[in-house]
């Protein structure tokens, strides 16, 4: 377990806040990094690598954590009307394809893999592991998106897309309305999902071409492991939706 | 130098991949049967253990700090915080047994 | 040793000068600046609107504006002191600068995503504006479904966006903060050894970045419900409107709390500093801003008082909500208990600080009454609330800005402002503070709903009436004559030396303004925050 750095750094001898502005007289400011880490990846206003990977690390944590509660809010709203509507709730989800669903969770399960892959082949420094993962990583993730081009296809042509041209399916019309809120969560709820998949993608191009200028290695790796943990996190989102939204009502079959 | 974590084996991440894998072919065959009430504990509880695994090991939350950790656990706590109150209002609404409060 | 020399190219304000090196910069100071000249904007803006409130209602027959027009006005007075004022305030410009000086950083953690945290604000801000030229927007701050879901005519779904956009400024500069305090604080400086502004700002961060996303959320909802009639907040639909409540008060009561908090932290800093002293109880005042972000969580539903929310959920929430008012009480037992016996002087802070002290104490205990569900039922949407969070915000927050502008701006520019100016700036807000809202306590209380653009011709009704509005012009007076000297000041006003005030801790021990890169030698510290000595043994410019 890695100590915050804050507890201790090299050079800074005798200086005290008593002190500090007798100095400012002296050299300007930026000759106070050569006491510090000599790596180019380091910014200015870090001491050292192992500061600037936990800041870096940390930030991404926090930022999870804002979106945890962004997808907090659609959950709110669904756990709200499946308590209130749990027929329409199973209905609806009868309506969804639970196999395209399901393979759809193993395709982001494997992405999840070759991403961790691709962050210990930057651990390591192998360049090769590192490409061959991100694009494994980015392909995973574009099966997904096209597999769910293909859910929201069939949704349009069965009219269940809501807005003005949705129809509930034969026999539901008495519960319409409610569907109706189903489907809007479940548009919602993936199609935001999937814009988090889109940018995870953007993200991993943009690492790719890190990796391929040979950026990464033991020293350096921040990128991978903050762009990782973007797609993890977007992965747990799918692993929570897939039972949520497909298999809720997938025991009594289609149409029971 | 980067301490930050140490390398994981490839074998674990092996390990978390194909037990993800079991707990969605579980998670599927479990949701074909019917287990009345149980059936939505049962899917959430295999999607919080997925969800774990892959906090636990491919994210790595394992060897970061225990302020890392907390930060995770944070956003969990703070969605059960807003789903809990929030559904209090809801249950308690028929008590009263008067239409509208 | 009296001065500090002040080469123009070694401070942050002289280095690569012109309009792309500001709008390029990531130096927090520079960004903060930027922020400072953009909320002012808002602040002025948002004042308009208030002017046009207080007209129409001198008279009571309504006979300015038309009815949808007051709403409009009412509307974006809220939103645009809300959301592009209080919100990014003090922590984007006070808390932006003086932040990563206070614990020793030479910048936040990630100065490139302050900066874009700013231009997210401005295109927030841009989209906004352009919502209220085109049809404005008339549902309140609150944005309550279904009218604004189904039956507004003016521009939701643009202001919505907006809204939508600047949260995520809020949610970046909260992020960067929490990040900036746990990972860059200097060697020695101990999380008991922080000031308790920087505290303030923790809490503050916490709150951003775990409420701001579900309003994020909640908007956009809004904007799709009414784009596409989805029937999520349509009872028509089968929706309910009330989940729409419990969705925006998630965040928008904490979003009180982002509003006070930081005001709190500038109150600590304040007081030990106008009265040498020690700020009592450090730990008490360190820890109530957690327990305040944290209780303020779990009281959102004293909003839903009078909706169809189960009254059981309802006295839940009353009891917490009165919980909250014990860290306040303590933070302002223990800012009274510093200045007891301390050898305060008669500075321009200290003005600010009293101010604060008084209103912010009148406008929490009112608090309670509105706490309190019987009483609520019967103040619910009237004058009575429209006063107390006046008194929170305006007579809290806003002072406390002042207050913390006033103190800051010596280090900030770099030039001293006139000390009769700021007392008398002083002295006309809190007089028009207490005319304007205070007879609002007594409408409300007689029961005068609010967002009503007339009323009964009552002479009690009319005079009180009169009263806040002839307060608000002599609190606008109050508010214009900092633009003033301020402005004087950054042309003619006197050099500020490192430490105008004789206060503690680093950001007074750096240069004014400070250089580029706030400490030219890493620093070191070694004593606790408020280290004050007897006034005598201060060098005022050392």
């Amino acid at each position: 377990m890695a100590k915050p750095s804050t507890a201790l750094r090299p050079g800074l001898g005798e200086t005290s806040m008593a002190h500090s502005h007798a100095a400012s007289m002296g050299a300007p400011a930026h000759t106070a990094h050569a006491a510090h880490d000599e790596n180019p990846n380091l910014q200015h206003h870090f001491y050292s690598m192992d500061q600037q990977l936990e800041a870096s690390v940390l930030g991404m944590w926090v930022f999870l954590v804002t979106e945890v509660m962004f997808f907090g809010g659609l959950f709110m709203a669904y756990i709200v009307y499946r308590t209130m509507y749990p027929t329409a709730w199973i209905e609806s989800s009868h309506e969804l394809n639970v196999y395209l669903g399901g393979i759809n969770t193993a395709v982001l399960i494997v992405s999840s893999f070759t991403m961790a892959m691709a962050v210990r082949s930057a651990q390591t420094g192998w360049r090769t592991g590192q490409i061959f993962n991100l694009i494994g990583t980015m392909i995973l993730g574009s099966t997904f998106l096209v597999i769910k081009y293909f859910e929201y296809a069939a949704k349009f042509t069965h009219h269940l897309v809501p807005g003005p041209h949705f129809q509930a399916p034969a026999g539901m019309e008495a519960i319409g309305n409610q569907m109706q809120i189903f489907f809007a969560l479940y548009f919602i709820m993936t199609g935001i999902h999937a814009a988090h998949m889109v940018i995870g993608i953007v993200l991993m191009a943009v690492i790719l071409v890190m990796a391929w200028r040979g950026k990464f290695g033991p020293h350096y790796y921040t990128p991978v492991e903050v762009g990782g943990l973007y797609w993890h996190f977007v992965d747990i989102v799918w692993i929570f939706l897939f039972p949520l939204l497909y298999l809720l009502g997938f025991h009594g079959g289609p149409g029971a | 130098m980067s301490s930050s974590h140490p390398i994981t084996p490839v074998s674990t991440y092996l390990i978390t991949w194909i037990s993800l894998f079991i707990l969605t072919g579980f998670t599927v065959y479990v949701a074909s049967q019917d287990f009345g009430a149980l059936n939505t504990p049962v899917a959430l509880t295999v999607a919080v253990i997925k969800a774990t695994l892959v906090v636990w090991f491919f994210m790595g939350l394992r060897y970061n700090t225990p302020l890392i950790k907390v930060t995770a656990v944070a956003g969990f706590l703070w969605l059960i915080i807003m789903f809990g109150i929030t559904m209090s209002d809801y249950i308690s609404r028929p008590w009263l047994g008067v239409p509208g409060r | 040793m009296a001065t500090v020399p002040q080469q123009e190219n070694h401070s942050y304000l002289g280095a690569p000068y012109g309009l792309a090196a500001w709008l390029l910069t990531k130096d927090h100071k520079r960004i903060a600046i930027l922020y400072l000249i953009s909320i002012t904007i808002f602040f002025a803006v948002g004042g308009l609107f208030a002017a046009g409130i207080r007209l129409e209602l001198t008279t009571p027959q309504g006979d300015l504006w038309t009815p949808d027009m007051y709403n409009k006005l009412f509307t974006l007075h809220g939103v645009v002191m809300i959301f592009f004022f209080l919100i990014p305030s003090i922590p984007a410009v006070l808390g932006n600068f003086m932040l990563p000086i206070m614990i020793g950083a030479k910048d936040l953690a990630f100065p490139r995503i302050n900066l874009l945290s700013w231009y997210i604000y401005v295109a927030g801000a841009i989209i906004t504006l352009a919502a209220v030229f085109s049809g404005g927007l008339d549902t309140g701050w609150t944005f309550y479904t279904p009218y604004s879901s189904i039956s507004s005519e003016t521009a939701v779904t643009t202001a919505a966006i907006g809204v939508f956009v600047t949260g995520f400024s809020s949610i970046l500069t909260g992020l960067n903060f929490i990040v900036t305090v746990h990972r860059m604080r200097a060697p020695g400086m101990t999380w008991f050894r922080l000031p308790l502004f920087v505290w303030a700002q923790y809490a503050t961060s916490l709150v951003m970045i775990l409420g701001t996303p579900v309003i994020a959320i909640t908007v956009l909802l809004v904007a799709a419900e009414r784009a596409l009639h989805l029937g999520i907040f349509d009872p028509k639909l089968g929706g309910d409107p009330v989940l729409f409540q419990h969705l925006f008060w998630f965040y928008s009561h904490p979003a009180v709390y982002i509003m006070i908090l930081p005001g709190m932290g500038v109150m600590s800093e304040l007081v030990a500093a106008v009265s040498r002293k020690q700020v009592f109880g450090y730990g008490f005042v360190a820890f109530s801003s957690l327990a305040i972000a944290i209780l303020g969580f779990l009281v959102w539903g004293h909003h839903l008082f009078v909706s169809s929310q189960s009254i059981y959920a309802g006295l839940v929430f009353s009891i917490i909500t009165m919980l909250v008012a014990v860290p306040s009480a303590v933070k302002t037992f223990n800012w009274a208990a510093t200045m007891y016996k301390g050898s305060v002087t008669w500075e321009s802070p200290t003005y600010w600080v009293l101010g604060f002290m008084g209103l912010f104490t009148i406008g929490g205990l009112t608090g309670l009454f509105l706490a309190t569900m019987g009483l609520d039922i019967h103040l619910t949407d009237t004058y009575f609330v429209v006063a107390h969070f006046h008194y929170i915000m305006v007579g809290g927050a806003i002072m406390a800005y002042m207050g913390g502008l006033h103190f800051y701006w010596p280090k900030m520019t770099g030039k001293m402002f006139s000390e009769a100016g700021a007392k008398a700036s002083a002295i006309l807000v809190f007089v028009g503070f207490n005319f304007t809202f205070f007879p609002q306590f007594l409408l409300g209380y007689l029961g005068m709903p609010r967002r009503y653009h007339a009323y009964p011709a009552e002479p009690i009704w009319q005079v009180l009436n009169v009263l806040s509005s002839a307060g608000a012009s002599i609190l606008a007076l109050g508010y214009l004559l900092p633009a003033f000297y301020f402005t004087y000041s950054l042309f003619k006003g006197k050099a500020a030396p490192a430490n105008p005030w004789g206060a503690t801790g680093l950001e007074w021990q750096v240069p004014s303004p400070p250089p580029t890169f706030n400490f030219d030698e890493d620093p070191v510290v070694n004593e606790p925050a408020y280290h004050y000595k007897p006034r005598h043994e201060v060098h005022v410019n050392g």
